[in-house]
Formats: C-alpha cells, structure tokens, sequence
C-alpha cells in the first residue's frame, strides 16, 4: 500500500448547503418564503409565535410553522390552538438528538407541510446559540431571539449567530428594571458584532413590538432577494 | 457541541472523496470566525471516524486568521475579537476577507501498489 493525497478543496458544509438549495427551490416552486427562527433554549421563540400567529394572525397572509426540538412536541402542542398548520419536527426520536436543524430534516418534513396553502413559512430552530448559525435550510431570511434575561454580552459571546442573522428580536422587555440587562450596551455590542443589522424590542408578555414582528412576518413574501 | 456538529460534516466529506479508501489524514483549513476549538475538534474526530474508512487517521487543521477590508477606505486589518465595524473610518460596510473558512483542503488515502 502506499499513501496517495487527494485534493478535495470543498467547503464541509457544501453537501448540507446542495440539500438546502433544493428546499429552496421547492419553497419557491410553491411561492412560500422561509423563516428560520433562532434562538438560545428559553428565549420566547414558541411565545412569539403564539402572540404574532393569534388572534386575526398575519392579515391575510397565509403562514405555517414548522416545529424543531430535539425531542417532544411540547411546543407544537403550544402551537395547536392557533388557526394554522403546525408540523412538528424532531431531531431524533430517542433521546438526544442533534441540537440544530440542517436542510436534510427540513427536506424530510416537506410532505407533511401544505405548501400550496402556505405564503409564509417559520422554522422554529432547535434551542442553541451556536450550531443553527452553521447549517442554512433553504430559508429566505433568518431570525435570531435575545431574551434580556440572557444577559447583555450574548452578541460578544456568540457573534457567529449574531452575524447570521438579518433581524434581532431583543424579548422580554418587560423585565427590564427587574434584571441586570443595559440596553444601551446590548446595542452596542451588536453594533460591533453585526453593524446595520435590524433589531427590534419585544415583550410576548404585555405584547409591545408584537404588531412591528406581525408586520415584519407579513412583509416577507413581498421582498425580494435571498438571504445571505 | 458546535465541534461535533462541525467534525462530523468533515469526515462526510472525506469519506465521499475517499471511495471507499482507507483515509490516513484530513487537512483541514478553519477561520477564526468559525468559532471552532482545534483541540475539542481533535477529540470529536476521534469519536465521529469510528467505523467508518477515516478511523485512525490524523485531522491536520490549519488555522486561518480573520481579516476585514473596509468597503469605504480600503483599509484591511486581522481582528482577534468580535469588531466588525472598521477600524480607521468606522463604516459598518466590511467584508470579510478570509477567516470563514470551514474547507476539506485534501485527504491523504491508502492505495495499493500496482506492481
């Protein structure tokens, strides 16, 4: 035997990215634009939905969602009550599973989504900070949640996640006064991480920004151009 | 957790390039931006090439430093930590230059020799 080297040159994400543009095509076959929603575990990902979702949902705008956990349909469960398809996904039937979503699951939960009655699709990702950040989906835009309970210096701790994202939802503003959380600096920090990005403040609780993330969601279908 | 995630991406890879040959050595080359940890890596290498035709072999990274250019003035820099606003005019227009890198550079295989 003798040892042969052979050149590869192929980025290790490449084959997860190939599945992610098929998704992409399906999705833009069926004219339905693709959210993937992020976020640490505990954030207000599954709260957001049910506030934006409920009630008269997104004006007219025909959205679905599709559920990520690692394991259970907790947060689908959650989701049931709301007038729209909710198709749970998780990442491993047993326990533990992988702690992200990548274009292959996504790919495998298709057939179970309506897509012809969909406009808007939202991914609710797997509870992580970093590894989401890594694998696309086949998405339009991604979405990135930062409660204040998290703390103030997530965007210099995680900055791979807060560069992969187009819109910050900060959550949890009402316990502003009742946790350690300076607004001004969490701005900042973001600034340096990921300059211009779109932020907004949020609380899922008493419903403020709630209309602004409606609108936002509702705009989607509109926009042109793909996500980075 | 991210370097498992990471680890096990690499030696798909390698293994569609290798063919069903025996690998001895992965090189990789990882940007600072990835967030990866070469020895946490390491270790997860070991556990993901398991029964497959990369067990046994060496991940050799090869770290890549990040650097920016300024779409404004042209300036180009290394940043060790999260600042991506440039740093002699401040514009938030930057582009990374290198330091995303995440690439299966080359395999190194067993092949027998033919006589």
């Amino acid at each position: 035997m003798h040892r042969v080297k052979v050149r590869v040159v192929e980025d290790a994400l490449d084959a997860n990215n190939t599945i992610a543009r098929a998704n992409r095509d399906d999705f833009d076959r069926h004219g339905v634009s693709v959210v993937n929603l992020m976020s640490a575990p505990g954030a207000g990902k599954t709260t957001l939905l049910e506030r934006t979702l409920g009630h008269d949902g997104l004006d007219g705008v025909r959205a679905g969602v599709l559920e990520g956990d690692v394991q259970g349909s907790l947060d689908a469960d959650r989701l049931a009550h709301l007038h729209v398809p909710v198709v749970q996904l998780n990442t491993d039937g047993g326990f533990g599973g992988e702690c992200h979503l990548d274009a292959n699951m996504v790919r495998s939960a298709l057939p179970a989504l309506p897509l012809d009655e969909l406009d808007v699709l939202i991914v609710e990702n797997v509870g992580n900070l970093v590894c989401p950040a890594e694998f696309r989906i086949g998405e339009d835009a991604r979405i990135m949640v930062s409660s204040v309970a998290e703390g103030e210096d997530k965007p210099l701790k995680y900055p791979l996640m807060f560069r992969a994202c187009e819109l910050v939802i900060v959550n949890k503003i009402d316990l502003l006064g009742q946790v350690d959380f300076d607004m001004d600096r969490f701005l900042h920090h973001l600034d340096a991480v990921h300059p211009g990005v779109s932020v907004l403040l949020t609380s899922a609780r008493t419903g403020e920004g709630i209309g602004e993330l409606r609108a936002w969601f509702a705009g989607l279908p509109q926009r042109v151009g793909a996500a980075v | 957790m991210h370097e498992l995630s990471v680890s096990s991406a690499v030696v798909d890879t390698a293994i569609r390039h290798a063919a069903g040959r025996q690998v001895k050595a992965v090189q990789l080359r990882v940007g600072a931006l990835r967030q990866v940890v070469p020895e946490s890596l390491d270790f997860y290498w070991g556990i993901v090439s398991r029964e497959t035709v990369c067990e046994g072999s060496v991940l050799e990274q090869e770290l890549i430093e990040a650097r920016l250019r300024c779409d404004d003035c042209e300036a180009e820099w290394a940043i060790d930590m999260p600042a991506f606003r440039c740093a002699v005019c401040s514009s938030g227009d930057v582009t990374v230059v290198c330091g995303n890198e995440l690439e299966v550079e080359s395999i190194e295989v067993e092949e027998p020799c033919i006589a």
